[in-house]
């Protein structure tokens, strides 16, 4: 059937004027079963119609036939160019089959600037003004094609002219061609669109007004201000055609002429940026187009996403951010991949205006950074170069790194390489990193793709370190590259400049701190030499790195014995073709004839770094000029006075060289709009953040310091993405409303709710806030994601107790951030304690702690039976109801709850008096190891703490002895407004994204 | 804007090409060769985008051919995906329910058609009705023009003989 349909069609083709022959051809190619076979029917092919065209008399139906063979073998990519003439030709013809078969193959075969064109030009002008609108038409396609600078004018006039044709098809193309010529070359035509824009954009017809957006988006673009004005009829043509307003057969897929809407959406983006009074007049239309795109089809996407790009672009608007907000969160969570692209990509825009959205797409982020789709991780980590700073700049230069290795495409490659260097140059957070991580990396997997700049650049900076004057950082940073060069050395295959790079720090510091002989050092260089023999500027590289270690040695008054492979290597260069291969050769054996004082005077240690004065005036050089003016030479005239051409060339050149230095510090922040979305709340909770930090800074400040390595402050923050972990009703809730919940489970629990504490284990899931053990929710979450998340924002700390890590790191943030680390803290040892509390009375507390401390098991200090302790917390019950304020107790993990207590004093600015001691102990007794493990966990505790328990807590009944507070109720609203604190989103809490994209 | 239209088949065999922007012989070919191994071997489920040397390719599967177009890098993919659909609707209105062979056989009509719908780059008719009516227009303007020109050769040929 299949079979008998395919001949029929092929009968009908064969009607339609194609000769059989080249049916056959047509069919032969398409079994063809090897690229060779192909190329052998074209070539036939070719061979045929070389010699059929050429022939007399063709007739001029079978001409046409032959030009349609030639588009047919052009477009399989062999060459036709013996035949363009015979089209050319075939455009003169007056029937108009001939004719548009020779316009169409000639807009195939010839670019704008192929010189047969000036042979159609006298065509093209008369068919434009042809009788015939299909002539017209056939010969304004070629126009847009064929027509070049040049020859604008020589078409310019009958074009305008058509601009006024009674076929809306012919006015359309003239406006097409118009739009061409602007675009080729918008002077010539400037005068003619100026006078006609508005004339051909009111335009009856629906087509032409479209064409016409083309010519008008084109002329926005390049000068937005001369046509403001125009935005309130721009905005009512929109909302016309949302309205339906169009005929119906410009509808596509039952939405209202979408690619208008498209062009008058991208038009309003542009009149609309950075300005206010024109983005305000368009709020409500965007609106519309918003609510009426139909989000379930590909174009009503297509649009919706053209509405983000416009409302991100223009002075921004709360609502509609709020609303492109929503439904770039639409495309994140789609499972199309098109439709996550365009997320990313819509999300890059919207963290222009607003940093604080991506937050709540990490995960989605980096589910797309993994994603096997290649475009998508590109666009992922297109995203998140434009979100680098110094604090993640780490992370996401090593994973761009990651990438980088797996491509073939030299020309992504080029551009990625790039990426990182220039990441690298404003963010790096050490110069040792810059380095070793990065440098040497891009060198390795891209060192054929990088400027030499770079490379200079970089041993610029090994030899002249920071700037400061930090001898001992700068000997470290040298050694370790001389190090991880040593290192890299053993690869078999190293591009070019980084071997250059690696010759020149072995020359140099190599021997410097002594760690390796200066024979071994040179018989390295050897080998470098030895395994590139046809790189001539490694070779030099090389030779000079041996001088410099020899003379070192020279110049210390030890003997150098050449080994065999360096003399060798050295008669080779002095034998070589390269001069200046020779020249480095003779100087190396010169060196050694001097003795120790006079080569430690040519070639100084460290020389590289040393400044070079230089005397621009060249003193030594006056007497010569003198005595040369008195024989009659001309005076010299300084350069900034001779030409101007030549000023301007070393202007270039000096500018050239100051603006690709090196910068170590972060480019300023970027003026952000104000941002109308930020709630108000982040202000006041900003407010209080700051105020207890404050406060819990002075608590906890010794701890602080004690803990944090220095390095840390440049990692990503991982609480943000293992919350997001967390069951979903903590991930979908706001975080202060679970904060909420939390509390009132809190109050359901203090009741003495025995039932809940018989639930024992169940009754942890739930309310156990997602801070309180990251560890507790791993084994829930995908094992897949937790790799990814890990291996992104984790992958380069790689230590193995995420969780310490993470809290560590919250803690090293600026002082603003450290509050939600305590407020954390207080909100972990919370539901523990009412829970502990509840399940007192039961006595099925238990196994409950067993549990919670099976969950520990990473924690090395002081875990406790929980027997033991709940001993202990027995114990202290029995003192509560005597409310005295009883001794201190003795067991060491009371008095850690007590430190921790403390620090709850310090932040919720609360204080607990003395007396209120055994109040809380009961509270806090049944986690003892748990209030253990927070405090390790926490980094905070503290030896200290628990050794000298005793004396703190004295110190803190003492000092805190100031005010009595309300013993239970004032403490849990203490809890909860240090909770909400820590949670509120908008806060300042140690979180991923937050981090990415301060 | 758009600066090419390709349409390649599943084996990788080349069925229509049109450029907007100037490239050369050699250029197209390698164009074609790279975005084919690029586009061929991409799996289903992925983004009909492959970003490619700073532009961005949008592709569509119909059958065994694959529609793609190369737009600027701040071009609306999803749009462009629509064009392209835009014009398969076309081909599928003037051919009854296109196939490949129609297109293998009057790749010049795909052509003709292609013109209409796209003009220097950028898409020029938004209604397949007009679309439909151009064309149609040609086709009789084209076949009386045939009948025309067969009898004029004919009377000619009769008359020399």
């Amino acid at each position: 059937m299949e079979q008998l349909k395919n001949i029929g069609r092929e009968l009908a083709i064969g009607s339609q004027g194609s000769s059989k022959e080249f049916l056959e051809l047509v069919k032969a190619i398409g079994e063809a079963k090897s690229k060779a076979e192909e190329e052998r029917l074209v070539m036939e092919e070719i061979e045929m119609l070389k010699k059929k065209i050429v022939e007399p008399d063709v007739p001029r139906k079978r001409m046409k036939e032959y030009i349609v063979r030639l588009v047919y073998v052009e477009m399989l990519g062999h060459d036709a160019s013996f035949g363009y003439i015979q089209a050319v030709k075939m455009t003169h013809d007056d029937n108009l089959l001939l004719k548009r078969t020779g316009y169409l193959a000639v807009t195939l075969f010839l670019n704008e600037d192929h010189d047969l064109i000036i042979l159609i030009i006298n065509t093209i002008q008369k068919d434009l003004r042809s009788d015939n609108y299909l002539v017209c038409c056939a010969a304004l396609t070629a126009v847009c094609k064929l027509i070049n600078e040049e020859t604008i004018p020589a078409v310019l006039p009958q074009v305008v002219e058509l601009l006024g044709h009674q076929k809306e098809a012919v006015r359309k193309k003239a406006v097409m061609a118009l739009h061409r010529f602007h675009q080729r070359s918008p002077a010539t035509v400037a005068d003619v669109i100026s006078k006609l824009s508005m004339k051909i954009m009111h335009d009856v017809d629906p087509s032409v007004m479209s064409a016409c957006l083309c010519v008008l988006f084109d002329l926005i673009s390049a000068d937005a201000n001369s046509y403001r004005h125009l935005t309130n009829s721009y905005v009512c043509i929109l909302k016309q055609v949302v309205e339906h307003r169009l005929p119906k057969q410009y509808n596509y897929h039952n939405a209202p002429a979408p690619f208008i809407q498209i062009k008058l959406l991208k038009i309003l983006a542009l009149l609309g940026t950075g300005d206010k009074g024109a983005s305000n007049n368009m709020y409500n239309v965007l609106g519309d187009v918003l609510k009426k795109a139909e989000p379930s089809g590909n174009i009503g996407n297509a649009l919706i996403y053209e509405c983000i790009s416009t409302i991100t672009a223009i002075h921004p608007n709360s609502k509609l951010l709020e609303s492109a907000a929503a439904q770039t969160s639409r495309f994140l969570k789609s499972e199309s991949h098109n439709l996550k692209y365009m997320g990313i990509d819509a999300l890059g825009r919207i963290i222009k205006i607003n940093p604080d959205f991506a937050e709540e797409h990490q995960l989605a982020v980096i589910d797309c950074l993994e994603d096997p789709d290649d475009t998508l991780k590109r666009k992922t980590l297109e995203l998140l170069y434009k979100m680098t700073k110094s604090s993640n700049v780490e992370v996401i230069v090593d994973r761009m790194i990651c990438y980088m290795k797996t491509l073939t495409d030299s020309h992504y490659k080029t551009d990625i390489a790039s990426r990182c260097i220039e990441l690298a140059e404003r963010f790096a957070p050490s110069n040792q990193w810059f380095i070793q991580v990065t440098m040497n990396q891009v060198f390795e997997h891209a060192g054929d793709l990088v400027p030499p700049k770079v490379a200079h650049d970089l041993m610029r900076l090994i030899a002249e370190g920071a700037g400061e004057e930090d001898e001992d950082a700068d000997s470290e940073l040298r050694s370790s590259a001389v190090e991880s060069y040593l290192q890299i050395l053993v690869e078999p295959k190293l591009p070019s400049l980084l071997l250059q790079v690696i010759c020149w720090v072995l020359g140099e510091y190599g021997t410097a701190d002594g760690t390796h002989s200066a024979a071994y050092i040179i018989e390295r260089l050897c080998d470098v030499a030895e395994a590139h023999p046809g790189d001539d500027v490694v070779k030099g590289y090389a030779i000079s790195a041996i001088t410099k270690v020899c003379s070192f040695e020279i110049a210390a008054g030890k003997k150098v014995h050449l080994i065999p492979e360096c003399q060798a290597f050295i008669d080779e260069l002095s034998a070589s073709h390269s001069t200046d291969l020779q020249q480095r050769a003779y100087e190396l054996q010169a060196l050694f004839a001097f003795d120790s004082s006079v080569v430690g005077a040519v070639l100084p240690f460290d020389g590289s770094a040393d400044d070079i004065e230089v005397d621009q005036s060249l003193p030594f050089l006056n007497h010569y000029v003198k005595s040369m003016l008195s024989k009659g030479a001309k005076p010299y005239i300084p350069a900034n006075e001779r030409q101007a051409a030549t000023t301007l060339a070393s202007q270039h050149v000096e500018s050239y060289v100051s603006s690709h230095s090196l910068r170590f510090d972060p480019y300023e922040k970027p003026q952000m709009p104000i941002m109308a979305l930020t709630p108000v709340t982040t202000l006041q909770s900003d407010d209080q953040s700051i105020d207890i930090s404050q406060k819990a800074t002075q608590v906890f400040q010794p701890s602080f310091d004690a803990d944090t390595p220095s390095s840390e402050a440049t990692r990503l923050r991982l609480e943000g993405v293992q919350r997001k972990w967390g069951r979903p009703s903590y991930n979908n809730n706001s975080a202060s409303s679970s904060a909420g919940a939390e509390r009132s489970t809190n109050g359901a629990s203090n009741g003495l709710d025995i039932e809940k504490a018989s639930g024992g284990k169940q009754g942890i899931v739930p309310q156990e806030p997602k801070y309180v053990s990251d560890r507790n929710k791993q084994p829930e979450i995908s094992a897949e994601k937790q790799k990814l998340a890990a291996s992104l924002f984790g992958g380069v700390t790689s230590k193995a107790d995420s969780s310490v890590r993470s809290s560590g790191r919250s803690q090293k943030q600026a002082s603003t951030n450290r509050h939600v680390g305590t407020a954390k803290r207080m909100q972990t040892v919370d539901p523990v304690d009412s829970r502990a509390q509840a399940s007192l009375p039961a006595a099925t507390a238990p196994p409950d702690l067993l549990d919670f401390g099976e969950e520990e098991v990473a924690i090395a200090a002081s875990s406790k039976d929980p027997m033991k302790d709940l001993e202990g917390l027995f114990d202290n019950t029995g003192s509560v109801p005597s409310s005295q304020p009883t001794a201190p107790v003795t067991n060491l993990p009371n008095i850690d709850l007590m430190s921790l207590y403390d620090s709850d004093l310090g932040l919720g600015s609360g204080l607990v008096s003395s007396i209120r001691v055994p109040d809380m102990i009961p509270e806090n007794l049944p986690n003892n190891d748990s209030g253990d493990r927070l405090t390790v966990l926490d980094g905070l505790v503290t030896t200290s703490g628990a050794v000298a328990g005793p004396k703190v807590q004295g110190e803190t009944s003492a000092s805190s002895a100031i005010k009595k507070g309300p013993s239970l109720e004032s403490s849990l609203e203490k809890h909860a407004r240090s909770r909400q604190v820590g949670v509120t989103p908008t806060g300042p809490h140690p979180d991923l994204f937050k981090d990415l994209l301060k | 804007m758009i600066h090419f239209v390709l349409l390649i088949s599943r084996q990788g065999k080349v069925r229509l090409t049109k450029w907007y922007s100037p490239y050369t012989q050699k250029e197209r070919q390698k164009v074609i060769r790279e975005l084919s191994g690029l586009i061929l071997t991409r799996g289903p489920k992925l983004c009909n985008f492959v970003e490619w040397r700073g532009l961005k390719v949008v592709y569509k599967r119909y059958a065994s051919l694959y529609f793609c177009m190369c737009i600027g890098a701040e071009d609306n993919e999803l749009e462009c995906l629509e064009i392209i659909h835009h014009y398969v609707e076309i081909l599928d209105r003037y051919f009854g329910n296109v196939c490949e062979l129609d297109l293998i056989f009057n790749f010049h009509k795909a052509y003709y058609i292609l013109d209409e719908v796209l003009l220097a780059g950028e898409l020029q008719e938004t209604s397949k009705k007009s679309v439909a009516r151009v064309i149609a227009a040609q086709d009789t303007l084209v076949e009386n023009a045939k009948e025309q020109a067969n009898s004029l050769t004919n009377i000619i040929s009769q008359a020399t003989k």
